[in-house]
């Protein structure tokens, strides 16, 4: 009898998935609406890096002569009033979008994971006044906390991500929190903190890796709610101020004014910021279904 | 029961007085003041005119004693005077809440009326193209920004109808009042309800893979009473609780909806406040909103626990 080459019997027949890009390739093909997200943040983000190869324009000079032109083959979305090219500012917005979106999410996670494990490791007095400040912090809603803290801190990019970055810590805060105490009950942790090892290695080196997965979760889900922040207070004119080129606020330049004359200038940002945010949810979706099925929708 | 209520009405106090603290403080951190945006026209502000208009304004205490006077004088009803049209802030804020609270209504029916359904029928028919439809439209209600949609909705009208429907003069009737406000509300509300489908969705879901929806159909229920009868109003519930929250951060998107839409609401007029650097209006509309979020969710977590009784609030 000849042996049977099992894994070449099973892959024939469908299973399993060897070396890194077949993993890729199961993963995506399960997944098609989360590759899909991905992909479209992978564009933004190459949009973002490459932004000079993308367009010869630059987003920042004017040119009162084209003021308001159509869309054309020179100008493929039409210029502003001011006769920037609408193509390259919306290139060029990528960046403040994703820096942004990226630095507030992970300022306001890197507090959130920091109160989060304080309050849950520590118990006591600690959780006790962390938890009121959270929720202070989260009583109002995201955006009236957002644009207080912006118009306190004054406009500016950097201001904008701190603005934005606080509603969001007591979000994080929280997941990390629960997850600690689900976590510190368990058996290494004693096992740990018998072999004597300090609390803050504990709590960095075990608990912290394990609470990760829902992290990721959230942490996508807040990219989307940053971004459409960030677009809501330039467009409300307390967030990234000129020169920088921000989606938001290149729909209030144009708000109801333009609608008439010039909606190119309404219709075209909209879909960057809706196309941005609709990628970083897909992905969270797809993240959620693959990292923590109890959350499923 | 009672100790848990009493505790809750303390909790509630200690982080409405933590955020008065807090709005009170970032104001006076704020760049500028007042005097500044007084006298900005003018470019150039008199250091001897900018300390007169101050100890006018109480400005120039310590920030204890400003933060002291505000408070002893909320307890007593006085909101103090808009510093930009001198008329007690109470005067001011009060006739913009109605249509607020209007524009909200309006906007939270939207989102129950159309979210819920279409949830349920999503998580009925789930995975047929129905369902996909469904959820990639309430994905991309999720993803735009609501001042967006309502830009749209505006050109939209002008491109139809001719006619921007702009709040310019308060109009004559509630009917018209409500008319005029159900585009904007449309706009916000939109965002709601992609919410709302999406969690009646994995709610309804949740609940049809129980054991005992598996026993009404052993039983021979029929498929219509084994989703409406048996597993809709237990999947209601956190839908509700939902519906509170929403409630309150649909504040956030009042902010921006308001402003393309000029109704001159509470929202509108918290960024125009805040522009103007008028301390007493921003405090006072800052404080009301945290106090409604704070209320609603008192209010939906006793709703919850009447509700749901299987949810027992025992101290041990």
């Amino acid at each position: 009898m000849s042996t049977l080459d099992f894994d070449a019997e099973l892959v024939k027949a469908g299973a399993g998935a060897h070396g890194r890009l077949a993993r890729l390739r199961y993963l995506v093909w399960r997944n098609p609406l989360g590759a899909a997200g991905a992909a479209i943040m992978g564009l933004f983000v190459f949009a973002a890096v490459f932004a000079n190869v993308l367009t010869s324009y630059d987003p920042l000079s004017t040119n009162a002569a084209l003021s308001l032109a159509p869309p054309s083959s020179a100008h493929w979305l039409g210029t502003d009033p001011f006769g920037r090219d609408v193509y390259a500012r919306i290139i060029y917005g990528a960046r403040i979008s994703l820096a942004v979106g990226i630095g507030s999410t992970m300022l306001g996670s890197g507090f959130g994971i920091v109160f989060g494990l304080a309050s849950g490791y520590l118990g006591g007095w600690v959780d006790l006044i962390v938890q009121r400040v959270m929720d202070i912090l989260q009583a109002l809603p995201l955006l009236v906390l957002a644009l207080v803290m912006a118009a306190a801190l004054g406009p500016s990019l950097q201001n904008t991500i701190i603005a934005i970055s606080i509603p969001l810590i007591p979000y994080v805060a929280r997941v990390i929190r629960s997850n600690t105490l689900a976590l510190r009950e368990l058996p290494f942790v004693e096992a740990a903190k018998a072999v004597g090892m300090s609390e803050l290695r504990i709590a960095a080196r075990h608990i912290l890796p394990n609470t990760l997965a829902p992290l990721i979760v959230l942490a996508t889900a807040q990219l989307g709610s940053t971004i459409l922040t960030e677009a809501a207070l330039s467009f409300l004119g307390l967030g990234v101020p000129e020169p920088f080129p921000s989606w938001g606020r290149m729909l209030s330049q144009s708000a109801a004014e333009y609608v008439r004359t010039a909606p190119w200038l309404v219709i075209f940002p909209g879909i960057a910021i809706s196309l941005a945010v609709f990628g970083t949810n897909l992905l969270g979706d797809a993240l959620r279904d693959i990292l923590d099925p109890r959350q499923r929708s | 029961m009672g100790a848990y209520l009493v505790r809750r009405f303390f909790l509630m106090l200690l982080t409405l007085f933590g955020i008065s603290v807090i709005i009170f403080a970032l104001l006076r951190v704020m760049p500028g003041n007042i005097v500044d945006i007084l006298y900005d026209a003018a470019g150039y502000v008199n250091p001897r005119e900018k300390a007169k208009i101050e100890a006018e304004l109480g400005l120039d205490k310590p920030i204890v004693i400003q933060y002291a006077a505000w408070i002893g004088g909320l307890a007593h009803g006085d909101l103090g005077y808009s510093y930009v049209s001198e008329r007690p802030a109470l005067e001011e804020i009060a006739p913009r809440i109605p249509i607020t609270a209007k524009l909200a209504g309006l906007a939270l029916c939207f989102a129950v009326v159309i979210g819920v359904p279409l949830g349920v029928i999503s998580a009925v028919h789930q995975n047929s193209s129905l369902d996909y439809l469904l959820r990639v439209l309430s994905l991309s209600g999720l993803s735009m920004p609501s001042f967006w949609l309502g830009l749209l909705i505006l050109m939209a009208f002008v491109a139809y109808f001719g006619a921007i429907p702009i709040y310019t003069a308060p109009p004559k009737t509630l009917w018209d009042e409500l008319l005029l406000l159900s585009v904007p509300a449309a706009a916000v509300g939109f965002r709601s309800s992609a919410l709302m489908l999406r969690l009646t969705r994995s709610s309804m879901l949740e609940v049809l893979r129980q054991d005992y929806i598996r026993t009404a159909r052993a039983k021979g229920a029929s498929e219509r009473s084994v989703n409406y009868h048996h597993a809709l109003p237990n999947a209601i519930l956190p839908v509700v609780t939902v519906i509170g929250i929403e409630a309150a951060f649909l504040m956030g998107g009042l902010i921006v909806t308001e402003t393309v839409f000029n109704v001159p609401g509470v929202a509108r007029y918290l960024v125009t406040a805040l522009t103007q650097r008028d301390y007493p209006i921003v405090q006072n509309l800052v404080m009301f909103v945290a106090t409604i979020v704070v209320l609603i969710n008192f209010v939906v977590d006793m709703l919850y626990a009447v509700l749901d009784p299987r949810i027992k609030y025992a101290e041990s």
